[in-house]
């Protein structure tokens, strides 16, 4: 997937606003009710480029907060707020491969 | 925009003047190096101290035949990931020996005042108030160097190989 | 390896302390994002997709066992018990805190280990070759040059913000394992006509957007004036490399616009200037270098000893072992062992902290407490007594570190990829996984021999993908993934980019189109010890095509 920071801001359907956090660079999504939050669920959807635009300049005046934010596409499924694509799925999900467990030699 | 001299927050003696007002003789100006070049004569001989203001991208060593009558270069920073001037200052004075007032201007942070001053640079325009003020605590923040620059730091092979060399604290050689 | 004195670990403690105090003004907002970004890559910290990654020099690939023993701990502590051994002989980890990451740059400094330089558009960890000071067909230690170098380029006040990064590498060797022809600068060390040691200086080649291969600036430049060389080149690139666009921002490119000659003359006029100033190497400084530099204290030993010639006879799994993992040294009676970190299913170049320790403990015990970081992402234990091979053979195989598919098609370099990389455009790790289970037979890969498969997730090509005999290059065609492949690039002394396949093909279907490339070239090669990439040089791109895009 193109690297967010190249794309223009064009809007194909619903969005968030993503970024990782400052202090640990966990993924976290520009929230509804303001700030970042962890859960996808709790994320701000909008469906406008200029409202994709405010939400996303507000987000990246956060830099205390959070780091890189940029607008990313989620799928609305039953009104569940999914990830728009195979990177947004990665970043909420992990790698697409089994970690390394811990073993005792 | 705070100006650091000597580890020190200072007032400005110098003047800029941009573009192509009449200068007072006894006035220290800083002008642009268009106007330096192209009527060399106006500044040969004058009460006031002159310094030339000269971009990043153009070859300094332009400013050689004229160093003799300038008391101040100053270079640019457009932001302070561009680090061509770094190698414009250490040309100035290593290879030109330029002894006058070497001022960083343009985005001055408290990050590269090390670097800046041991590329050659005596003077700083400061972006930000409270990196001014950490000056002279941030540039001894190291004691090992490794390579030479024209700062006169000895380098740690040099230390080295005569055991007895202890670097001079960054601050007397700024005062020497 | 170089022991560190007072004054490097001086400086290191110094660089700790500093970062410190950044991370706190970033964390408190008094540094933006934008002001605090270069100064955390100038000590290897990224961010990536799922947090933020830690990328650990380990100056030409030389690691102590008590080193190791610190990653480890780091993997435990802080991130999630593994480290990813890359294709410029670093270690990344991927899931460190900011918050954390001035405890464990302090871990890292009490070992000599920190993350200087591993970022930023400065000059980058300098490379060579993971058997120098060990192979039979080397001139003289190349690391040593490569040490000097590190020092001199370390917190450079002139060329710590320079257009764009800058990868230097070095050989001393007839093969060049360190690929020094795809590099910003190359160093060559060989003798010239009057019997001197001295350099071939290289410059302008790279991977990438645009690749090139390297040209020579300088056919031989003597020890003493190394510093002073590069040092003008370092000038003539700060104040002339592009600035406006960061994907011609590389030297390769100031070089192809300029030409060879006309940026050897900018050079040469500098470094005239120069030469025989403060920059001058004397033999006092290569001597004290040499001389912290430790060396193991070879015993007089025969090859093939009793004990390895018993094991071979009787152990057909050791014997593979042996043939496939085991490499001539230039002190009779020792080898170099490379220990795979590809075994089947896993991500290429990866190693646990439980790993990490035994290998550690190997290292003490079988090879003088050293190990060795590959380019293919391998390790490699570089003193090892041939009497020793057959227990530690036993040991490497009880902790999967005995693949015995060195340099054969499963042996995949791969980036990380979109699994990890925010640049990325696919995944990497998965596409080699999956290879590495459609060739697992071992007997299969003997037969089809020495083959280099790389897969990079983008065109930044950290995968190496221009020089791979069989190059994946992922791309990304809406929004699903896509993959080119390439045939036929070599990285060596005869380094030579290659030519596309056809057109890219599915994520689902690399792997049968692999298989059938793999296929095509065995039943086309001349004989079975053609390489692939010789094949492909005879034959041409056609006749693969043919067979993989018949049926699709």
């Amino acid at each position: 997937m193109t690297a967010p920071s190249q794309q223009k801001l064009k809007i194909h359907g619903p969005v968030i606003v993503t970024a990782n956090r400052l202090s640990d660079g966990a993924v976290v999504y520009r929230a509804a009710i303001g700030g970042w939050t962890t859960r996808i669920e709790a994320a701000a959807v909008v469906t406008s480029a200029v409202a994709a635009k405010d939400l996303l300049t507000i987000a990246i005046a956060d830099d205390v907060g959070a780091v890189g934010a940029y607008v990313a596409p989620v799928e609305l499924n039953g009104g569940r707020i999914e990830p728009g694509n195979l990177r947004e799925r990665i970043r909420l999900a992990g790698p697409t491969f089994d970690l390394p467990i811990t073993f005792g030699i | 925009m705070p100006l650091v001299k000597n580890g020190k927050v200072v007032d400005d003696p110098y003047v800029r003047i941009l573009d192509d007002a009449a200068i007072a003789d006894d006035t220290s100006v800083i002008v642009p190096a268009v106007r330096l070049l192209a009527d060399a004569g106006e500044f040969v001989q004058r009460a006031g101290a002159t310094g030339v203001l000269w971009q990043n991208d153009r070859n300094v060593s332009e400013l050689s035949p004229h160093l003799d009558r300038l008391a101040l270069v100053a270079l640019v920073f457009p932001n302070f990931r561009d680090g061509r001037a770094y190698s414009q200052a250490r040309i100035l004075r290593e290879r030109h020996h330029f002894r006058g007032e070497l001022r960083a201007t343009g985005q001055v942070l408290r990050d590269q005042f090390l670097f800046l001053l041991r590329a050659g640079f005596d003077a700083f325009e400061v972006t930000k108030f409270t990196d001014a003020a950490a000056f002279v605590e941030t540039i001894h923040r190291y004691s090992v160097f490794y390579q030479p620059a024209g700062d006169g730091q000895a380098p740690a092979f040099r230390r080295r190989l005569s055991k007895a060399g202890t670097s001079r604290p960054i601050i007397e050689y700024l005062r020497s | 390896m170089y022991l560190y004195d007072d004054f490097d670990r001086t400086l290191v403690a110094e660089r700790v302390d500093e970062f410190r105090d950044q991370v706190t003004r970033r964390l408190s907002g008094e540094l933006s994002e934008d002001e605090f970004k270069p100064l955390r890559l100038m000590n290897g910290v990224y961010l990536q997709l799922h947090a933020y990654m830690l990328r650990i020099a380990i100056p030409y690939g030389t690691l102590s066992a008590d080193q190791l023993r610190t990653l480890a701990r780091i993997a435990r502590r802080y991130d999630r018990n593994y480290g990813h051994f890359t294709t410029r002989q670093n270690l990344q980890f991927n899931w460190i805190k900011l918050s954390d990451l001035p405890d464990v740059m302090a871990d890292l400094a009490q070992a000599g280990l920190h993350g200087m330089q591993t970022s930023g558009n400065c000059v980058r960890n300098i490379t060579t070759d993971q058997w120098a000071g060990i192979a039979p067909d080397e001139i003289e230690d190349p690391r040593i040059f490569a040490e000097i170098l590190r020092q001199h380029s370390t917190m450079h006040p002139e060329f710590s913000f320079l257009p764009r990064k800058f990868k230097i590498a070095i050989t001393a060797a007839k093969h060049d394992r360190a690929a020094v022809r795809v590099h910003d600068i190359g160093l060559r060390l060989h003798r010239n006509g009057a019997g001197e040691v001295g350099f071939e200086v290289i410059v302008g080649g790279g991977l990438g957007r645009t690749p090139f291969v390297g040209k020579t600036i300088k056919p031989f430049l003597h020890k003493r004036d190394l510093l002073s060389y590069v040092e003008a080149i370092l000038r003539v690139y700060n104040q002339y490399g592009r600035r406006d666009n960061i994907y011609k921002a590389r030297i390769k490119i100031l070089v192809h616009d300029l030409g060879i000659e006309k940026f050897a003359a900018e050079v040469d006029a500098e470094w005239q200037t120069i030469k025989d100033g403060a920059l001058s190497i004397d033999p006092a400084l290569i001597a004290d270098i040499v001389a912290r530099f430790c060396y193991p204290n070879y015993e007089s030993l025969s090859d093939q000893p009793g004990e390895l010639k018993r094991a071979r006879s009787a152990n057909p799994r050791f014997e593979t072992w042996f043939r496939n993992s085991v490499s001539a040294h230039r002190v009779s009676g020792y080898a170099i062992v490379t220990l795979s970190l590809k075994p089947e299913g896993a991500p290429p170049g990866d190693a646990t902290s439980e790993q990490m320790d035994e290998i550690a403990t190997l290292a003490d015990r079988y090879s003088f407490g050293e190990i060795r970081v590959g380019h293919e992402q391998n390790l490699v234990l570089p003193h090892v007594a041939q009497r020793d091979l057959p227990d530690l053979w036993a040991s490497l195989d009880k902790i999967d570190l005995a693949t015995p598919n060195i340099g054969l098609v499963s042996d995949i370099i791969a980036c990380p990829g979109l699994d990890y990389c925010s640049l990325a455009n696919t995944r990497s790790i998965p596409v080699a996984q999956e290879l590495t289970r459609r060739f697992s037979n071992l007997d299969s890969q003997r037969e089809i021999g020495r083959l280099h498969i790389t897969i990079s997730g983008c065109i930044n090509a950290c995968g190496l993908h221009h020089v791979g005999h069989d190059r994946i290059l992922g791309v990304e065609k809406n929004g699903q993934e896509f993959y080119q492949i390439t045939l036929g690039g070599r990285a060596d002394e005869k380094a030579e980019l290659g030519a596309l396949l056809g057109p890219a093909v599915p994520y689902a279907e690399v792997a049968d189109v692999i298989e059938d490339v793999v296929a095509a070239y065995v039943e086309l090669r001349e004989r079975p010890n053609e390489l692939f990439v010789e094949t492909v040089k005879r034959i041409g791109v056609e006749p693969f095509k043919e067979r993989v895009y018949a049926t699709r």
